[in-house]
């Protein structure tokens, strides 16, 4: 598909030709995780998560169906019910474990993948919109994770369904009449439940459909890889089958086991106790967080304090924290170098490593943590920090930073010699 | 040719006899693999088995003091209906005078009661046929014409031990496993 010497589909039985004639899916395959898509030869390891978010997202469809035949979707049975899926249904604990925990996996893999394109520029010309599809992909996953998780009508799934939704009141003019077409309702309730549900069983289907057109677009230009080299030869690359089908498929066998660690020793690690008392709107539990995937951005919306001109404080957090993630939209345009991997930048790579990332663990930690002092001026300097990464310190790298000498070839990088003796 | 060729890439190509020395790795991973897949499938499809609460609900106790002879009554069990007929002695005749050769699915009014206790037919409200319910239990309701059940959608009839005697049903209402706990008294399930 992406390059001439992809190799050719050809049908191993008289069935897979009449097959191809028809509906050339196998064909389809083939080119998109087959021997039919040439990979660049010197992937490493963080090129392993986007398969495996992939297949993260297809254990919470699979676990996801089953928990909806036996869960009610309402506000008077709905804990009940996820008490009757933990106690009765057969295996009906080990699917809401792996479900509750999956959606963990899921953001850990989508986090690593995204990292992994921040770092070595996947973002880049020609891949805009490969990037632009995963934003989009990021974003319908956190509607998902965030409406699946008021589904069990605990204390945390009111409040969190009640402070989200929240965020919308802060529009002006028109906030509450937003927020009350959100809910069907003064506060969270029968109907906030239902349309919650609805959509939570409706966006995985419309992320998975997404992620066919990041695939497609994906295998226009091919994979990019940690030199940032294009691919200029045969010999740059290594069909995607068997070499990353193998290689997905043992760090799939490593993910494995630590999901069965936290599914069947800690399921309840990563969850809040608070949700196993059922909700009550007439009583807020004492520290309210939201799962900590969502931590970094809970810790922006908070950071905001203080009126400025004459924003409210409460709308400028709710910009603030839809612009940390909006801001993705411009990344391509915003970081001008034409150098893609950080390995060859040598500014860039300090600032990632030591400015952005301890930036979003600082905004994790302090999201998870009380709303109070030193953790609110850390978030603030933190969220200062986090959009001059983005509007500031990006822009004016490429223009000042000296990337160092890149090699003339991916094979060139790995093997030592030049593309044309290296066969 | 298009690909990386190195040296250790020849354990990759087919080895005298065809055998290669990663096949082994290749079975072993596969079928690791594959096992995981089955004990995986077991449970995503034994969930939809019923759940320990429909379970705990599959047996019933029913007192029965106050069904006179000749009565019966509708009952529920499994969320199925349950007949419970006190047999008056007309009908313990007519059950018995029948000859086991004539029907279609040979059983006695013993083979269907408890010893002792004849007079008590316990059967399921489920028409063998396609599962309608059939009438004759209630008072006034056509009981067809072997005078026990009549099934309204298809035209079976159950004679008085609720035995199939004409109609498309293929076997006898079924007799659900019981046991009297006392005179008064059954457990059914």
């Amino acid at each position: 598909m992406s390059f001439p010497w992809a190799k050719e589909y050809k049908p191993a039985t008289e069935f897979g030709q009449w097959m191809d004639e028809k509906l050339p899916l196998p064909r389809f395959i083939y080119n998109s995780l087959g021997a039919g898509y040439p990979a660049p030869r010197n992937l490493n390891y963080m090129w392993n998560f986007g398969s495996l978010a992939g297949i993260f997202l297809v254990v919470q469809i699979v676990t996801g169906i089953i928990l909806a035949m036996h869960y009610a979707a309402n506000a008077n049975i709905a804990f009940d019910s996820v008490e009757h899926i933990m106690r009765d249904v057969n295996s009906g604990w080990m699917f809401r474990y792996a479900h509750a925990n999956g959606a963990s996996f899921f953001f850990i893999a989508i986090y690593l993948h995204i990292g992994r394109g921040l770092y070595y520029g996947s973002y880049k010309a020609p891949r805009e919109m490969i990037w632009l599809l995963g934003v989009v992909i990021y974003l319908l996953a956190m509607a998902t994770a965030f409406m699946g998780y008021v589904l069990p009508w605990g204390q945390m799934s009111f409040w969190g369904a009640k402070v989200i939704t929240g965020l919308f009141e802060a529009i002006p003019l028109v906030g509450k009449p937003i927020q009350e077409l959100l809910l069907g309702g003064f506060a969270p309730d029968n109907a906030a439940l239902n349309r919650f549900f609805s959509l939570h069983y409706l966006l995985p289907f419309v992320m998975a459909g997404v992620i066919i057109l990041h695939i497609w677009s994906l295998h226009i230009p091919g994979s990019n890889n940690p030199t940032g080299v294009d691919v200029k030869g045969p010999q740059d690359t290594v069909p995607f089958h068997p070499y990353y089908t193998a290689k997905d498929g043992w760090t799939l066998g490593l993910a494995l086991i630590f999901f069965s660690i936290m599914l069947f020793f800690l399921p309840n690690f990563l969850g809040h106790a608070e949700n196993y008392i059922p909700a009550n709107p007439l009583s807020t539990p004492a520290n309210i967080v939201p799962e900590w995937y969502f931590w970094p951005w809970y810790a922006i919306l908070r950071a905001f304090t203080v009126d400025f001109l004459f924003i409210p404080a409460k709308l400028l957090g709710v910009l603030a924290m839809f612009s940390a993630i909006l801001v993705w939209f411009f990344l391509p345009w915003l970081d001008r170098s034409p150098v893609r991997s950080g390995d060859y930048r040598p500014r860039f790579k300090k600032f990632f490593w030591f400015g952005l990332i301890p930036c979003i663990l600082v905004l994790g930690y302090c999201g998870g943590a009380h709303a109070e002092e030193p953790f609110v001026m850390m978030s603030q300097i933190a969220t200062a920090y986090y959009f001059a990464h983005f509007l500031i310190i990006l822009p004016l790298l490429s223009r000042i930073e000296k990337p160092e000498p890149l090699p003339n070839s991916i094979t060139e990088a790995v093997t030592g010699k030049p593309l044309e003796q290296a066969s | 040719m298009a690909t990386v060729e190195t040296a250790d890439s020849a354990t990759l190509d087919d080895e005298a006899g065809g055998v290669r020395r990663r096949d082994f790795i290749n079975i072993a991973a596969v079928s690791f693999a594959g096992a995981g897949a089955v004990a995986t499938v077991f449970p995503l499809v034994n969930q939809m088995n019923p759940s320990a609460d429909v379970l705990a609900l599959a047996s019933i106790e029913v007192d029965i003091s106050a069904i006179e002879t000749g009565q019966a009554i509708k009952t529920s069990w499994r969320k199925q209906p349950i007949f419970i007929r006190n047999l008056t002695e007309a009908e313990i005749t007519e059950a018995n005078s029948v000859s086991l050769t004539e029907l279609r699915d040979p059983e006695s009014l013993a083979d269907r009661t408890t010893p002792g206790k004849e007079n008590w037919l316990i059967t399921l409200g489920v028409c063998t046929h396609l599962g309608c319910v059939p009438l004759g239990a209630a008072q006034g309701e056509v009981k067809g014409e072997y005078d026990g059940y009549f099934c309204p959608c298809h035209g079976s009839h159950y004679d008085t031990a609720a035995r199939i005697r004409k109609g498309p049903a293929p076997t006898n209402l079924e007799v659900p496993e019981h046991e009297f706990l006392s005179d008064t008294v059954v457990k059914i399930g």
